[in-house]
């Protein structure tokens, strides 16, 4: 394709090529909300058939790591959302400084997250592999973390799959097209958000409840 | 190239973020029986709400973007309130 057209023929303008890439993006977004919907579905009706398991499995959740990966995330969403806005006042050298700063924490928040599953290997909180746990709650706790590991390594799969798009920008934003880079970046950073949401969630079902009581 | 600050509501939107998360936190911790439950997913529905609004940038966002965004919230609520419905009713 010749360089000179900055868009492709089936649009009017760059304007309406970058609208369409957010509206599909927008589209991929939301059957991304109905895998984790669906997730999300069978751990209310699971909770629901065993309030008390979900209780006590809560419990053996570690929610410093939990809440420590939370601001991990936040932070570096902020800094994708930064990343952004200096992309678009042609700061670029800014710009990729804080994609490699997202790109950090969101390695720190991958490293946590394997020393958290060291300790509930340790803990044999891993159903299918090393499963046990005393009293009658074990069935139900065991389906907590059934929905814990499921869960939380889909995300970070999609933590990945983030990690890696930051990459590719942070290497290749200094001397990249402007106008479609910035379309680019701006879906990748709807992405990124995306995941962070997604844990904002799992982070209320899997951390907090239980440690009251 | 290229002076460029953080603007106010980026800021503000994160130091807002981490606040709620600590007041989920902390919240988590009293004791507030049935309610612990909803005031932790009341505070993370707040908190998606800010990202998608400042982060995602919805907030500078037309209808039609709010349309193709609001339809994933509107299966999610289909999916959620019909596959609950069973199991909440049933005695």
């Amino acid at each position: 394709m010749p360089d000179s057209l900055p868009f492709a023929p089936q649009f009017a303008s760059v304007r309406h090529r970058d609208e369409t890439a957010e509206l599909g993006m927008w589209v991929f977004i939301a059957t991304e909300v109905l895998l984790f919907g669906g997730l999300i579905l069978s751990y209310f009706v699971y909770r629901h058939a065993d309030p008390r398991a979900f209780m006590a499995a809560s419990r053996h959740t570690d929610v410093l790591i939990g809440t420590a990966n939370t601001a991990i995330l936040l932070t570096s969403s902020f800094f994708v959302a930064c990343a952004v806005e200096a992309f678009s006042v042609r700061a670029r050298t800014a710009s990729r400084a804080l994609l490699i700063g997202a790109i950090v924490l969101g390695l720190s928040f991958v490293v946590l997250k394997g020393f958290e599953y060291a300790d509930e290997y340790r803990e044999h909180l891993i159903p299918g592999i090393n499963f046990s746990f005393d009293g009658p709650l074990a069935d139900g706790v065991q389906l907590f973390f059934v929905f814990y590991f499921v869960a939380t390594l889909l995300h970070t799969l999609h933590m990945l799959i983030g990690i890696g798009l930051l990459t590719i920008f942070a290497v290749r934003i200094r001397n990249a097209e402007e106008s479609r880079t910035r379309a680019a970046l701006h879906s990748a950073a709807l992405y990124w958000h995306f995941v962070d949401v997604v844990w904002i969630f799992l982070f209320a079902l899997i951390y907090l409840p239980g440690k009251s009581s | 190239m290229e002076r460029w600050r953080p603007s106010v509501p980026l800021v503000a939107s994160w130091l807002g973020l981490l606040a709620l998360l600590a007041l989920t936190v902390t919240l988590a911790y009293q004791p507030l029986g049935a309610f612990n439950a909803v005031v932790a997913l009341c505070i993370g529905a707040t908190k998606a709400a800010i990202v998608a609004a400042v982060f995602m940038e919805l907030r500078e966002r037309g209808p039609r973007i709010f349309i193709f965004a609001g339809a994933g919230l509107f299966w999610l609520a289909i999916l959620l309130w019909l596959g609950s419905m069973d199991f909440m009713t049933r005695t």
